[in-house]
């Protein structure tokens, strides 16, 4: 479902170029539930971002679903992240302004989805992360897990196929980051590809497909665990 | 294969409330900009409204002189600096009582009135002022619609006929003769008595002639006054508006025959000094409105700076938007709608506080009518949307170009 051949990454601080990724090539299916890992720097995030159609790569192929997308135009790729692709970041990133409700619902506001589907959408979903009483407080009246667990909301209403997360528990105290990852876990079980980035080791063991990079490769491609 | 699923536009009520969410968030950053928006509205508005009420209080001036009018006054003032004729033009003649009755004869003249005037010491006992005395007939009064305060005006004589009785302002009646009646009064002019007969009522207004401090004689009697034969103008009051043309034809005639052929008068239309006046007044509203619109435009690039730091402020949430699927045709509409929110909010605000502001201003001065005209009102929000709209395209780009990793990597 995601294929990345020959991709080249370099960014150009100052006068000097970083080869942020180094010649990667990586090919993740449908379903699959996979950790990168690597010392900041190594690229990780980089790699994060592209597969999320958030960068570009400088050169090589990327296909995602059968289609090329280093030749789609910025709506179609818009609306490819909006449909297909979910993020988790570390920090959240929820609108402070907005309540519970009214951040899960942006992907769908953006989509252009009718109120009255969007509310059966949203208290469905609220209460498949546990979070039907908090549906009205703002950002900064919840808790850290609990605004993650928001963020997930937010990047799963739309039923996409792949969810990249960036260091989901990194700013988690261990239960809360427990039950985030048990979630996300339930939801890679229900078939969605679950893409984590993180260093911390014993979350990264937990995927079924360990990937560590340095210095923009790939060193160990892990094995397949079984189910 | 996953079929993709076409793009779709945001809600207007979507994109609306998220907009003045985004709004309300800045409270600061957002009332800066209606201030300014507000204030280049209200000055248009002020603005405009005042040259409006100068424009009107000027015209009114006019028609308070009288309607319909036409005067003639003896001699050809041209501007041509043709030296032959200033040679040629020194055999003007006067304009006589027999021209005035002349012109009596058109059907298209309803009434006229041949002035002289002059200045003269009036005197009642030991009590004296000097004063300008108006040679008229009776029909005068009608021309120029005065009322009498007590007594009646000027009898319905011959124009050559020289009674001695006269027609005095208020004021001069008061300073006078204090609480006295003075009709029936004889006062002296110069080495004439008079009969007071009359006492003029104040008017609300009028131009050049202070009605309170004149002395109204008969034509005739002014005439002799004065030793001066010549009148000095003949008001003449056309039958209506569509008259004027005619009668201003017949009066050119009428008088070239009676002058041997010579055009050695000047005929001025009311209409006409109207016009000029109306044409002046109403550039010179333009002008000012057009002062006030850069105030609008100031207004324009503050919004767009204000905006500009918003968009840095708020790197973080386009980058999530992004993230979440935004295009970036959806960032620059998103932006576009605060920038035509802010804008017409502000005009909104501009327009109630400039047409408070007329009020007050013509609350203050009664005399001034103000009132801002309808083109002003429409341009002055039409500008502010515009310029909001135009200011607000560059933030919006930059927006909408923003690289979302960066916009979400900084923010910590």
């Amino acid at each position: 479902m995601i294929q990345l051949q020959q991709i080249h990454r370099i960014f150009k601080v100052g006068d000097q170029q970083v080869h942020a990724l180094n010649d990667l090539s990586l090919t993740i299916n449908g379903g699959e539930y996979l950790s990168i890992m690597g010392p900041s720097g190594s690229g990780k995030s980089t790699l994060l971002n592209l597969i999320g159609l958030l960068d570009q790569p400088t050169s090589g192929e990327y296909t995602f679903n059968n289609q090329k997308v280093t030749t789609l135009s910025d709506d179609q790729k818009a609306v490819l992240r909006r449909d297909q692709i979910g993020f988790i970041f570390q920090f959240f990133h929820l609108v402070p302004r907005l309540t519970a409700i009214e951040n899960i619902e942006l992907p769908m506001v953006l989509a252009g989805i009718p109120s009255t589907e969007r509310r059966t959408r949203v208290s469905r979903i609220l209460d498949a992360v546990g979070l039907a009483e908090r549906a009205h407080h703002k950002p900064e009246q919840l808790s850290g897990g609990q605004q993650q667990r928001v963020a997930i909301a937010r990047a799963t209403i739309m039923q996409p196929s792949v969810l990249l997360a960036d260091e989901p528990t990194g700013n988690l105290d261990s239960a809360s980051g427990n039950d985030v990852v048990e979630i996300l876990e339930a939801l890679n079980q229900q078939g969605i590809t679950l893409i984590i980035v993180t260093h911390d080791a014993a979350l990264g063991a937990r995927a079924m497909r360990e990937i560590k990079m340095i210095d923009g490769r790939i060193i160990d491609d892990g094995h397949q665990k079984p189910r | 294969m996953m079929v993709t699923k076409s793009h779709a536009r945001m809600r207007l009520n979507d994109t609306l409330s998220l907009t003045y969410g985004a709004l309300r968030g800045a409270p600061t950053r957002t009332g800066l900009m209606l201030l300014a928006m507000a204030i280049g509205v209200a000055a248009v508005v002020v603005l405009t409204s005042l040259g409006e009420g100068a424009r009107r209080y000027i015209s009114d001036e006019f028609t308070s002189l009288g309607t319909n009018l036409l005067i003639v006054l003896p001699g050809r003032s041209e501007t041509s600096g043709d030296m032959a004729t200033l040679l040629m033009s020194d055999t003007t003649r006067d304009l006589t009582l027999d021209d005035a009755r002349a012109l009596m004869r058109s059907r298209y003249i309803r009434r006229l009135s041949p002035i002289n005037v002059g200045s003269s010491q009036l005197s009642w006992r030991e009590r004296s002022r000097d004063i300008s005395v108006f040679g008229a007939t009776h029909d005068l009064l009608a021309i120029h619609h005065w009322k009498m305060a007590q007594g009646r005006f000027l009898p319905l004589v011959e124009m050559d006929r020289a009674t001695p009785v006269c027609v005095i302002g208020a004021r001069l009646s008061s300073e006078l003769f204090g609480n006295r009646p003075p009709v029936g009064e004889w006062v002296r002019l110069g080495e004439r008595r008079f009969r007071v007969i009359g006492v003029l009522a104040t008017k609300g207004r009028t131009v050049g002639i202070d009605v309170e401090e004149i002395v109204v004689i008969p034509v005739a009697s002014a005439q002799a006054l004065f030793n001066e034969a010549s009148l000095f103008r003949i008001i003449i009051e056309a039958r209506d508006r569509d008259a004027i043309r005619h009668a201003s034809a017949f009066i050119k005639t009428t008088l070239r025959k009676r002058h041997q052929g010579e055009e050695d008068i000047t005929l001025i239309t009311q209409d006409a000094v109207l016009a000029t006046f109306d044409k002046i007044f109403q550039s010179l509203t333009f002008t000012v409105a057009g002062i006030a619109a850069i105030s609008l435009a100031v207004a324009g690039i503050l919004v767009m700076n204000v905006m500009l730091v918003s968009v840095s402020q708020r790197t973080a949430e386009i980058g999530l938007l992004k993230a979440l699927g935004a295009s970036q045709r959806q960032i620059v509409t998103l932006f576009l709608w605060e920038a035509a929110m802010l804008s017409f909010a502000g005009a909104c605000i501009g327009l109630l506080i400039g047409l408070g502001g007329s009020w007050l201003i013509g609350y203050l001065f009664p005399a001034i009518t103000m009132g801002a005209p309808l083109w002003a009102v429409v341009a002055a929000v039409g500008v502010a949307l515009l310029t909001g709209l135009l200011f607000g395209v560059m933030p919006a780009r930059r927006a909408a170009r923003l690289n979302p990793v960066l916009a979400l990597v900084h923010h910590r």
